[in-house]
């Protein structure tokens, strides 16, 4: 998969640290899947949670063993020693078993969607854009989108941070096109207007951390009804 | 010895790991916020994980001090939000690993002290955003609103920061560089 578009070292970092909104750790998680480059940097930047691991019994916290916890320890292990873990070996198999899967829906996204994106119970907005929302967030979204070729979404700015992840199809908008694999890694500073200019519907999952600020009369006025 | 635990399932290399590693997953998930009851059972499942998910330990990719890291930061998150936290499959990156034992943990702890040397040398802007991130679990638009500072600030601080860590754990950052 050819991708030109990457995540942010800031947004990369929080990710690591696990101080992402579901949402937003979701979108990450599913483009470092499929991205090699990306990958390379989380290997790189979880050492740095290593050496904090590594210091942090230094300071306040007595590094005394407690014996009989690790007696528990070696009593669970002679209990579970054949099981493997389901739900990590269930990623692998939901990916080996399913081209779609491999192909359009990366395998942390499958957890919560399935395999296909074929199958999603999308809901209208208007004509030619439809939603599914993955999981309610207390701030901000976490929702596919689906949005027929030819149309734009109304120009919109964001008070924080706007993750996408394009999963088929394509856009093109003030910060370049974007394919499949390409993440879209935007925050307050930027202001936009995507326009699908494939044959193909675009679809993409996106997730917010706090409301978008649509810069027209017309988003406003449908912010309410779209919950963006 | 993670790496030939996990292929010979020795038990007295597990014993090993766990006094070495589970005094400091136990203090990590407490910096973290948590109650010490709580943060002893986080801990004993994270260090139940190092067992029995090691076939997933990757000694090319990275020292057993960050897998471990990774294992207390997920059990810890998704018992404070209820809810998994979504890890990156490893189905793509399944490739047999070669027959590398790893980083021994004389490496591995000039490494940490390098990097936690290179974290108190960092400007205190700088450092306190990455124990924002770390320890206290904010987000960017949290940590802007809580030092009354542009999201944008936030992210460069960031960045600038994690630059630094990285070139030091890559060796191209020696100590004293530093401004």
């Amino acid at each position: 998969m050819n991708i030109n578009h990457h995540l942010d070292e800031a947004t990369l970092f929080s990710y690591v640290a696990g101080s992402l909104s579901q949402g937003m750790a979701l979108v990450v998680a599913s483009h470092i899947s499929i991205c090699e480059g990306c990958r390379e940097r989380v290997f790189e930047t979880e050492a740095i949670g290593g050496a904090l691991l590594d210091a942090a019994a230094s300071d306040n916290v007595s590094e005394e063993l407690n014996q009989t916890a690790l007696e528990q320890a070696l009593a669970c292990l002679d209990e579970e020693e054949p099981r493997l873990p389901a739900s990590t070996l269930g990623h692998a198999e939901i990916a080996a078993n399913t081209s779609i899967s491999r192909n359009e829906v990366p395998a942390p996204l499958s957890d919560y969607i399935g395999s296909s994106l074929d199958d999603i119970q999308w809901k209208r907005f208007s004509p030619g854009f439809f939603y599914f929302d993955v999981f309610s967030e207390r701030q901000g979204i976490c929702r596919l989108l689906k949005v027929a070729p030819g149309k734009s979404i109304l120009p919109h700015g964001h008070h924080g941070n706007e993750l996408t992840l394009l999963l088929r199809g394509s856009y093109a908008d003030e910060v370049g096109r974007f394919t499949r694999g390409d993440i879209a890694d935007l925050d307050d500073q930027i202001e936009h207007q995507p326009l699908v200019d494939g044959n193909e519907d675009c679809i993409c999952l996106v997730a917010t951390d706090s409301p978008l600020r649509f810069t027209t009369l017309l988003g406003k006025v449908l912010q309410p009804m779209t919950r963006f | 010895m993670l790496a030939d635990m996990a292929a010979t399932k020795d038990k007295s290399l597990y014993i090993q790991l766990y006094q070495h590693f589970a005094p400091k997953v136990k203090a990590y998930i407490i910096r973290l916020g948590v109650m010490e009851a709580t943060a002893e059972e986080l801990a004993q499942e994270a260090m139940l994980n190092m067992w029995r998910k090691s076939h997933l330990f990757r000694p090319d990719k990275s020292a057993a001090s960050t897998w471990l890291f990774t294992l207390a930061r997920n059990q810890s998150i998704d018992w404070m939000r209820k809810q998994k936290y979504p890890e990156y499959s490893l189905e793509t990156i399944q490739e047999p690993s070669e027959d590398i034992s790893g980083v021994d943990m004389g490496e591995q702890s000039v490494q940490s002290d390098r990097i936690a040397q290179a974290i108190s040398q960092l400007p205190e802007s700088q450092a306190q955003v990455i124990y924002m991130s770390f320890f206290e679990g904010r987000s960017h638009s949290e940590i802007a609103d809580k030092l009354m500072i542009p999201l944008g600030s936030v992210k460069s601080r960031i960045r600038l920061a994690a630059e630094k860590l990285k070139m030091t754990l890559r060796g191209e950052f020696s100590l004293g560089d530093e401004q």
